[in-house]
């Protein structure tokens, strides 16, 4: 019933307005086409001038209120995410100077220059040095803008350090690899040995469970971790992600660090960059008990792609340490007769296990 | 010779005019089968108008969820039936709607109902012939048009629903059935629909080149031409180079899907089944779309410019400032259209070399784009501005070219484009700049030559309303959300309650959403307006209204097939002498007089 009243009344609305319009036309030739013409177009012309006041003023009250929410103001918590932050001003600043004198110029313009009697349009078809000017300003400005933007964009593509001095202690990039599918993101680090096993798409669920598809006939897989809630990575050392997909394109989007890469399946990628903040610490800084680090999907992805949130635990090193070591290979949680924690309870079933690996090992060599 | 001669004579000639040889054509071969370029171009018009108010109506629907995601509104329900159930739109028709909306504006409205309109109706009567070069494959344009559109119409009507994967229509997903309702026979129609509206553009194309070249009557060389054919020159050369790169797309993405074929896919397991394609790449198809995809947004936009350049100058008083320079710079976005195509893909996981070099010609871009703007604010200076409502929507598209165009120098540069990418910055950015200001293009277009086209004048109080609450809605929904996406926010979500980082922006979603809708509102009091006074405008009483000085304003009130009654008028100088030697316009057949300056 209300839908019903809400429309009529639109309805109303709209045939009021076309009535009022229609009638405007006979009115328009009791009064002489041309005099009304010059009506209007003196209104037009002082909503041109009006639209440009107003306008900027919406404009400034615009970014009154929705500046502080952009996450601009309480800073990138990336170190490669400050440079990005750095790179955005420079560019608001220099088109927003832009922006301003042409908008203002446009409307000026159409409010000075609207038709009067007597006046005459001055015939200017081209003038050579004007068009100079205008061509050569924006190129030396965008050649600045370049120059910033492909410097930062070589650092950030590069490989990351392999290492890192912090506070004079030489520190290991951290390496985690991330996965996406239809709706989640799962995680999974290279353990002790610090290389991540290979995959094989083909693997996968066998055994069953072991849903990234890892090949446990591959040594450096037998210590990886698979995580699937919260990502936890040190603060202060570089991180590098290794993006992969099981189905269909996702993007591992995460905001506050300012990083963003697509996960291809079929065509692993990466990105690093330096958490600057933990968690607790941004808790404070934003003055937001709930704050979290989240990863959005950025890539449209299906149904649930609204859907597909990670988050990122960042702490200390010694906090991420400890809750590494809390936590159990995947090779373990797949094959539970080989979990050494396990083993005296099945000793030899454990060892006929083990020989069995080996041979298949041995075999795929 | 004076104007008032060539008026003279033009009104002339226009006496015999009405039905000329035209009166043995039936109704079918008039108006249906037409062969007369600007009876399909209204067809183009009038099928455009339609799908921009089905696609516009689908934003509508969208905003609806955006705006109030926990509000339940059962009138949808009894609208979409299980796509809606309990009155709130499920993800998957929210997909398929963002989805639908895209293709349809991007390419049913602004590329089929922008250059089918504009170049069919404006390029014989401007240039000064008779018609297409081949007036057949104009028609047949129309109609491959039309089937597109039945197909893509029709795929709404399936139990799976219509495409949903974007209207970029990524592989895998596009590709896969099993990870997309929208992925199964809403997918087919989409890409069948596409081959025929690609196959349409083509013959478009090709038609609107060769006219071009071959049919411009006596003394219009090209440096004569208005920017308008200029503008739609180069489009036309976009949509033919470019085009055919996307039916390859279209063509092995539907062997993907049907034939077994490995060519976007590879390592995929998809609800648990392991697929056995391996040694495709997604990004493959990504580089086939993107090199239609971005010389897309030039033909849109480049008609858009020239009809704007035309009208400003036109209503100005003024010739348009630099025509060279206007002329050189849609030759410089013409080929910079095709260089710049993998910007869209900088978070791919591209070659950061690579990706350096699309970041250089992206940027570079804006340098004939600035000097278009720049050229365009000294056709205004010093001039006797009158405020049709073709004008207020040329003005109206500077504007907002600018305030989106600015915005595209922060996503050419791939550092910030990291941060920025699809989010609403981005959607904020195409939109305004491509969106809004390819419509406001369009309908400035529509009034100023709608007397041309119906031999009636659109009402002018619903235009001035019609532009005033367009401009300022505009703002309001695309403004903001460069906000929204400084601070992150993905695009294509269907709720964002359960996100830390982007809840913040409900009230400010709501607000859109409902500025949206009076926009929307207002769309249809144009086509109140449009449709109304095609039968019940007032009638044109001159010849030329504008006081224009191209040559479709020499054809009688109502052209006729064949457009001019007797000879082809002969052209002697450039279309922009307004105001020159103390005379307001002196239309492009009046010969040069001894005592004229030369420009």
């Amino acid at each position: 019933m209300k839908e019903f009243f809400v429309i009529a009344i639109a309805v109303m609305i709209f045939v009021v307005i076309f009535q009022i319009s229609k009638a405007s036309e006979y009115v328009s030739v009791l009064k002489g086409e041309e005099t009304t013409r010059k009506q209007n177009n003196k209104i037009n012309g002082f909503l041109m001038i009006s639209f440009l006041i107003l306008g900027l003023i919406g404009v400034w009250i615009c970014n009154e209120w929705y500046y502080p929410k952009t996450l601009t103001p309480q800073g990138a918590a990336s170190l490669e995410g400050e440079k990005i932050d750095l790179m955005l001003n420079i560019t608001i600043g220099i088109t927003g100077v832009v922006f301003i004198i042409t908008q203002v110029l446009l409307f000026w313009f159409s409010y000075k220059y609207q038709e009067k009697d007597g006046r005459k349009a001055f015939y200017f078809p081209h003038n050579n040095k004007l068009e100079l000017l205008w061509t050569t300003i924006p190129a030396l400005a965008l050649t600045v803008l370049v120059v910033f933007g492909l410097k930062y964009w070589f650092k950030m593509t590069s490989e990351p350090p392999l290492t890192t001095i912090v506070n004079g202690v030489e520190k290991k990039t951290t390496l985690v690899e991330i996965t996406g599918h239809q709706f989640g993101w799962e995680m999974r680090y290279p353990g002790k040995d610090g290389v991540l096993g290979k995959k094989n798409f083909k693997l996968y669920n066998t055994p069953s469970g072991n849903t990234l598809g890892v090949d446990f006939n591959d040594p450096a897989s037998l210590d990886d971790i698979h995580v699937s809630s919260d990502m936890h990575i040190p603060v202060g050392i570089p991180v590098k992600l290794v993006i992969n997909s099981m189905d269909v394109i996702h993007d591992v989007g995460l905001v506050h660090f300012r990083m963003k890469m697509d996960a291809v399946p079929g065509i692993p990628t990466t990105l690093w960059f330096t958490p600057k903040y933990t968690t607790e610490e941004m808790k404070k800084r934003t003055g937001n008990p709930d704050f979290v680090y989240e990863i959005s999907c950025d890539q449209m992805c299906g149904k649930g792609h609204f859907s597909m949130r990670g988050t990122i635990v960042v702490e200390s090193e010694a906090d991420y340490n400890k809750w590494l070591a809390s936590q159990k290979p995947e090779y373990y949680t797949l094959f539970p007769d080989k979990d050494p924690s396990k083993m005296n309870q099945a000793k030899d079933s454990a060892s006929a296990n083990k020989q069995l690996a080996q041979v298949s090992i041995a075999e795929k060599k | 010779m004076s104007s008032a001669v060539s008026l003279q004579q033009a009104s002339h000639t226009g006496h015999d005019v009405d039905h000329g040889h035209e009166h043995h054509q039936s109704f079918i071969s008039k108006y249906i089968f037409s062969q007369d370029h600007k009876t399909i171009a209204k067809q183009f018009l009038i099928t455009g108008i339609i799908w921009a108010i089905i696609g516009g109506l689908f934003s509508v629907l969208f905003r609806l969820q955006l705006g109030f995601p926990d509000t339940t509104f059962p009138f949808l329900e009894d609208l979409l039936g299980h796509w809606a159930k309990g009155g709130k739109i499920s993800p998957e028709f929210y997909y398929a709607l963002v989805t639908m909306h895209g293709t349809i504006l991007v390419f049913f409205v602004l590329t089929a109902g922008l250059s089918g309109t504009f170049a069919n109706f404006l390029i014989p009567l401007q240039i000064g012939a008779r018609d297409m070069a081949s007036p057949l494959l104009n028609m047949l344009s129309y109609w491959f048009f039309f089937l597109a559109s039945v197909i893509m119409m029709s795929s709404l009507f399936t139990q799976t629903g219509p495409a949903s994967g974007g209207w970029t229509i990524y592989p895998p997903l596009s590709a896969l059935g099993d990870a997309s309702m929208g992925s199964k026979i809403g997918m087919d129609l989409w890409l069948m629909a596409m081959a025929m509206f690609i196959i349409s553009s083509l013959l478009g194309g090709l038609n609107y080149i060769t006219t071009i070249l071959n049919m411009r009557t006596k003394g219009m060389s090209m440096t004569r031409l208005p920017l308008t054919i200029w503008a739609l020159f180069f489009t036309a050369v976009l949509g033919v180079l470019s085009f055919p790169v996307l039916f390859s797309g279209v063509i092995l993405l539907l062997f993907d899907r049907h034939l077994g074929t490995s060519f976007f896919l590879s390592d995929i397991v998809v609800a648990g089944k392991i697929l056995p394609n391996e040694g495709g790449s997604a990004i493959l198809f990504q580089h086939l779309f993107w090199f239609l995809g971005h010389p897309e947004v030039y033909i849109i936009i480049l008609p858009t410019m020239g009809i704007a350049s035309e009208v400003m100058s036109i209503n100005a008083r003024k010739p348009i400032f630099g025509y060279m320079a206007m002329v050189a710079s849609l030759f410089a976005i013409c080929i910079l259209a095709f260089l710049v195509w993998a910007h869209h893909m900088f978070v791919t996981g591209m070659n950061p070399f690579v990706g350096s070099v699309f970041v250089l010609l992206t940027l570079l871009i804006a340098v004939p784009s600035a000097i278009k703007v720049f050229n365009w604010l000294t056709t205004l200076w010093r001039g006797n501005i009158r405020f049709t409502p073709g004008m207020l929507f040329s003005i109206g598209f500077v504007s907002m070219f600018i305030s989106g165009g600015l915005t595209g120098i922060f996503l050419g540069n791939s550092a910030l484009d990291i941060h920025l990418h699809d989010t609403y910055f981005n959607i904020a950015h195409f939109h305004i700049v491509m969106g809004v200001a390819g419509m406001f293009g369009m309908f400035a277009g529509i009034y100023h030559w709608f007397p041309k086209m119906f031999g009636r004048y659109l009402n002018n109080t619903l235009a001035y309303i019609h532009f005033w609450v367009t401009m300022v809605g505009a703002y309001f929904i695309f403004w903001p959300m460069y906000y929204e996406g400084l601070a992150g926010m993905p695009r294509r979500y269907y709720d964002y309650a359960n996100w830390e980082s982007f809840k913040m922006f409900g009230g400010l979603n709501e607000f859109i959403s409902v500025v949206a809708i009076i926009v929307f509102a207002t769309q249809l009091l144009f086509v109140v307006n449009f449709f109304y006074s095609i039968w019940k405008g007032r009638k044109v009483t001159t010849l030329n209204p504008w006081n224009a000085n191209t040559l479709e304003w020499t054809t009688p009130i109502k052209p006729g097939h064949g457009n001019w009654v007797g000879e082809i008028p002969e052209v002697h100088r450039w279309p922009y002498d307004y105001s020159k030697d103390g005379q307001d316009f002196i239309p492009q057949d009046v010969p040069v007089g001894e005592n004229e300056t030369r420009h």
